[in-house]
Parts: C-alpha cells; structure tokens; sequence
C-alpha cells in the first residue's frame, strides 16, 4: 500500500481518506482498462468473420484456406475481376436490378406510408380507431399468412417474373413498420403550425405537402434508408417472383453463384459477397446516427 | 385530441367533419387498397385454402380438416421442423439478449468510445440477414473453414464440418443469430440512458452493492425494454429463413437438421406446389406467434412495470 497523504497533519481520517480515494481512482482505472480490453478483444471477435471475408476476396484460391492470416501474401483483384461475369449474366445487370428495385420500393414507401401516416395523425374520418387497429394489427402477421395467396393472385395476373409483386405492395403502404413510425413522428409536430395554416385557407393537401413533409425530414430519411437496406437484401421475395436470371438481384444471384459453382471458386465467391455488402456498409457508415437512432426509438416510444 | 378553434355551431361542426372525413379517405385509399388487397384478402384466401388441396394447376378441393389431421398425426417433418424451429428460438433469443443487455451495462455510464463499440457490434445485425453473410457462414463451418482448422488446434481430425453434421449444422444458425445481437443492445442502451443517474447514486450511498443495484434498479426499470426486445426477437426467430435457405442450399439438411418452420412452409408451397397445405402451415404458424406473443404479454403483469404504477 502506498500511503498518499503521509504528512497531513491533524485531521485524524483525512489520510484514511484519501487513502481510501486513491485506492477507489486505482481500482476504477484497473477497471476501466480490463473493460477496454474485454470490449476491445470482442470487438476483434465480431468483426473477424467480416475481415476474413474481405481478406480472403483477394487472395488466391489455394490460399484461403491455408493462410490464417488477414493480410494477404499477394494482393490480387483477380477474383473481382472474374467473379463478375463468372455467372450466364453479368453481375452489372443483377446490380443494376437491385438497385432498381430499392429505388422504387424507396420512393413507394415514402409516399404511401406518409400519407397514410398523415391521415392518421392529423385528420378526423369515421372509424378511423378501427382503420387504425387493423393497421397495427398488420404489424404483427408473418408474411407467411398471406405469401401464398398473394403469389397466386400475382400469377393470375400474369406478374410472376416481373419486378412488380416485389415493388407495387410498396405503393400501397403494405409496410406497417413505416406507417407507425411516421405517424408517432407526425404526432409530435406541434399542431398550432397546421391549425394556423387551416385558418389560412390551407387545405389537407397543402398542409402535408408544404408543413408535413418539409418539417418530416428525419423519419423520411430514416424511412428511406431501412426501406432500400431492407429491399436490398430481401431474399424470400426475389426467390419466389423471379424466375429468369436475367431479373435477377445480386442476393439470388450469389446464391446462384453457391448452388452452380463447386469448390473451386471460392475466392470469386468471397469477392462478390464483398461487394455485395458494400452499399449496405456505406449506408451505415454515413447515416449511422440516423439508423442507430432508428433503431431505438422504434421501442421507446411504445 | 382537444382542437384550439373557436367553438362553430353544431350543424357547422358535422359539416366540416364530413368534409375532412373524406379527404382523410383520399389519404388513405393507397393504404385501403392494399389492405384489402394484399393483406386482409390474402389472409382469408389462405385461411380458406387451409382446408384444400390445392396444386395451383387445377381448382382447389375442399378436404375439411385432412390437412391438419395429416399435419398433427401423420408428417414427421413437421414436428422435425416445429423441434428445429422451438430449439433455435429458445436457444438463439435469451443468448441474444443476454449478450446484448451485457455489452450494453458495459458501454453505459460514460465510457469511453461507445460510439465507435455501438457501431462495431451493431454492424453484424445490419448485415446479418444477408445472403453474403449466410454465404460467408457456410464457408466458416464447412470443411476446411476456419471453424476446422480450430478444431485441428484442439486434436479434432482435419476435415471436420460443422454443417454437414447434423448434431452442430443447428449450432452454427444459433451462433449466426446471436452475433448479431446488436440490434436489440442499441436498444438496450437506449433504455439504460433513461433511467435516472441519482437512482443509482442513492442506492449506492445507502451501501447497495453493484448486483443489487443491477437486480433492483437497472433490471425493473429496464423491463419493458426488455419486454419489447423479447417479443420482436421471439417473433424473428420464429420467422427466420434465408440463412436457413441458403447455408443447407434450400434442403434444411442435412438429414432435416436445419429445417426451419418457414424453410419446410416454402418447400411445401413453392418446391411440391401442395398450397393448400402450405397455407396451412402459414395460420399454424401465425397461431404459434400469437399464442406466444398472447403468454408474454400475460405474463408481463408479473414483471413489466411502465412508470412507477403498479
């Protein structure tokens, strides 16, 4: 034991004190250390899989599984270069179907779950408790419950193997999730901003348009980004829809690349797996506080 | 709901209710639509064709309770499927939260660099559903993955996969679900911010030691946190399907090993084409969801708290 305050007079328990405080700052330092070190190993440990992924998209195949190591031996874009046209289709057109299918899923979403949220939160209708039950009630139903008939209506219809059963749901507000979380942000505008418009002469229309949606921008961002991150990866929905490759997103596709390719092609695998990533990682790298904030309220404000 | 207008005569008042009436229905006809269209429809259609047998190609046939007789009585995959879906929900979801209520007392209170950890392990729950990832799985615990040569370390025999053993291919999905146990810590973290700092302070002047203060402060307060995690997480496990999918190539092997509830729905409805029996796997499904989501939320008398009531 060290003793702090060896020559501190008269006061009988100051040393006893600020010996006890020391010990205290010590032992809370000791602490904060083995925390960092525990948070930090984890963190390694997260994030290896993912660093053993892109590192192995630039190594060669022999030696992915035979070299632990994250840096690679020789850095090569071999794997990038002939993953993206190791399939029938190129992976520019399954790209360019991802992203076109987000897009509109985006702009779909924006649209019709706002002005939904925009009837709940701020107009009078009859029976709008009950609209607005069921509408909370849909949150709650698998899509499984309804996948099947929805399929045979699409296929009816002549839809299958068009990108339109994957985006038109999107135009009718079919994703409860955006409906709520508009209508919980709506609520907390301050209604004297549309009441003075209404004496104005505003109408509903105008005051969505010019009040709503200008002072909404943070849920529509938010909206917007799960909505592309969520449509970019959806798997069950391409899989059932598209039949032709040529339609295809980059997730079937990579399952595609799995089922077809055998052993050897590991490397151009692991590349465009990586690439695949890419647009999701870049969302969160520049709207983490956005998605993580997302995230949070979506429980507390229950 | 309370307007600030200045009070109008009655007539006046029903009037301009009406007339908002119907522009609230000009706002909500998208909505409308697809209600009735591809939820409410859809949702009655299967309950119907729950009780046919149905290929798609020909009309269905009415065939009253045969598939739930078949269901219950006679599939082995079902109960293989309904086993493989109870074992990864109870396993996957209290690790998941365990984890993440841990990770989130740890990164509470000031420390430093919680940004940059939130973001490290909240990044695997963004990406986690995706085929990349459930690729990249297949690949870690297949045969000369890095799970293997680890095993080597430890004196297993090279050439060990994990996946093509039907006593772990389970394991590596649970493990797959509870790395990504970032979302619901967020949300943790989220729920610790709100509880007050001089609740902590005093119980700790009055000699409360740190689990006391955990099981008496941080855990009550924390409940319907708590509560909301478990229930959406409950509800996902329950739902999970592409890492399934796409880790067993679609098969839920090996020898059934992986066959999630939503893995055998698909391979019913859309491989075998047998819809009507599809559809009712989906209210089966929906049954065991709400009857769990039913006994939570009983069950959240006895544990969740909101405000400082009882």
């Amino acid at each position: 034991m060290t003793t702090v305050a060896e020559n501190a007079g008269f006061d009988p328990y100051r040393e006893a004190r600020a010996r006890s405080k020391a010990l205290k700052q010590r032992r809370d330092v000791v602490r904060a250390i083995i925390k960092h070190i525990v948070l930090i190993l984890s963190s390694i440990g997260m994030l290896y899989p993912l660093l053993w992924l892109v590192s192995s998209s630039f190594k060669p195949d022999t030696a992915i599984f035979s070299d632990f190591s994250l840096i690679p031996e020789a850095f090569s874009f071999a794997n990038y270069v002939n993953g993206w046209t190791a399939l029938r289709t190129s992976f520019t057109t399954f790209f360019t179907n991802s992203f076109f299918i987000a897009a509109l899923a985006v702009i779909g979403n924006l649209m019709a779950c706002s002005l939904t949220a925009f009837a709940f939160a701020r107009l009078e209708f009859p029976l709008k408790k009950l609209w607005f039950t069921l509408m909370l009630a849909t949150l709650m139903i698998p899509y499984h419950v309804t996948l099947i008939p929805q399929y045979i209506l699409f296929l009816n219809i002549g839809w299958v193997n068009t990108i339109l059963p994957l985006v038109l749901p999107k135009f009718l507000a079919t994703d409860a999730f955006f409906v709520f979380l508009m209508v919980q942000f709506f609520r907390g505008i301050p209604r004297e901003l549309d009441e003075a418009a209404r004496m104005d002469g505003c109408g509903p229309w105008r005051i969505y348009w010019r009040i709503m949606l200008p002072l909404s921008v943070p849920v529509m961002a938010t909206a917007a980004i799960f909505s592309f991150m969520w449509t970019y990866d959806d798997f069950l929905g391409p899989l059932i829809y598209l039949n032709d490759i040529n339609q295809y997103t980059v997730p079937l596709a990579l399952r595609t690349f799995v089922d077809s390719t055998g052993v050897s092609a590991w490397g151009q695998l692991f590349a465009m797996s990586t690439l695949s990533l890419l647009p999701v990682f870049f969302f969160f790298l520049f709207f983490q506080r956005l998605i993580i904030r997302g995230v949070a309220t979506s429980a507390m404000k229950r | 709901m309370a307007t600030t207008t200045i009070p109008r005569s009655r007539r006046d008042a029903i009037a301009k209710r009406w007339q908002r009436g119907r522009s609230g229905y000009m706002f909500l006809i998208p909505w409308l639509i697809g209600f009735f269209a591809l939820t409410l429809g859809p949702a009655l259609a299967s309950l119907y064709l729950a009780f046919t047998k149905y290929d798609v190609l020909t009309p269905p046939v009415f065939t009253g309770l045969d598939n739930f007789g078949y269901m219950f009585f006679q599939d082995y995959r079902f109960r293989q499927a309904l086993q493989v879906t109870f074992t990864y929900v109870l396993w996957s979801v209290p690790l998941k939260l365990g984890l993440a209520l841990l990770i989130a007392i740890a990164l509470d209170k000031g420390t430093r660099g919680v940004d940059l950890y939130r973001a490290i392990f909240y990044l695997p729950s963004l990406i986690g559903g995706s085929v990349a990832i459930a690729v990249l799985w297949r690949q870690l615990f297949d045969r000369d993955g890095l799970t293997d040569q680890l095993l080597q370390l430890l004196g297993w025999p090279p050439g060990t996969s994990l996946l093509n053993n039907p006593d772990h291919a389970l394991k590596t999905l649970i493990v797959l679900s509870v790395w990504q146990f970032g979302a619901p810590m967020v949300i943790f973290l989220a729920g610790l911010r709100q509880i007050p700092q001089h609740l902590h302070e005093a119980a700790r002047m009055d000699g409360a030691k740190t689990m006391q203060r955990f099981s008496r402060i941080t855990l009550p307060l924390l409940a319907p946190v708590i509560f909301f995690n478990l229930i959406m997480q409950t509800i996902d496990a329950f739902k999970a399907f592409t890492q399934a999918f796409v880790v067993s190539a679609g098969t839920g092997g090996p020898i059934d090993s992986t066959l999630f509830y939503t893995l055998y729905l698909y391979q019913e409805g859309f491989a075998f084409f047998r819809m009507g029996y599809a559809s009712a796997l989906a209210w089966f499904l929906l049954i065991i969801i709400a009857a769990f989501t039913a006994l939570t939320f009983l069950s959240a008398k006895y544990w969740v708290h909101y405000d400082d009531g009882r």
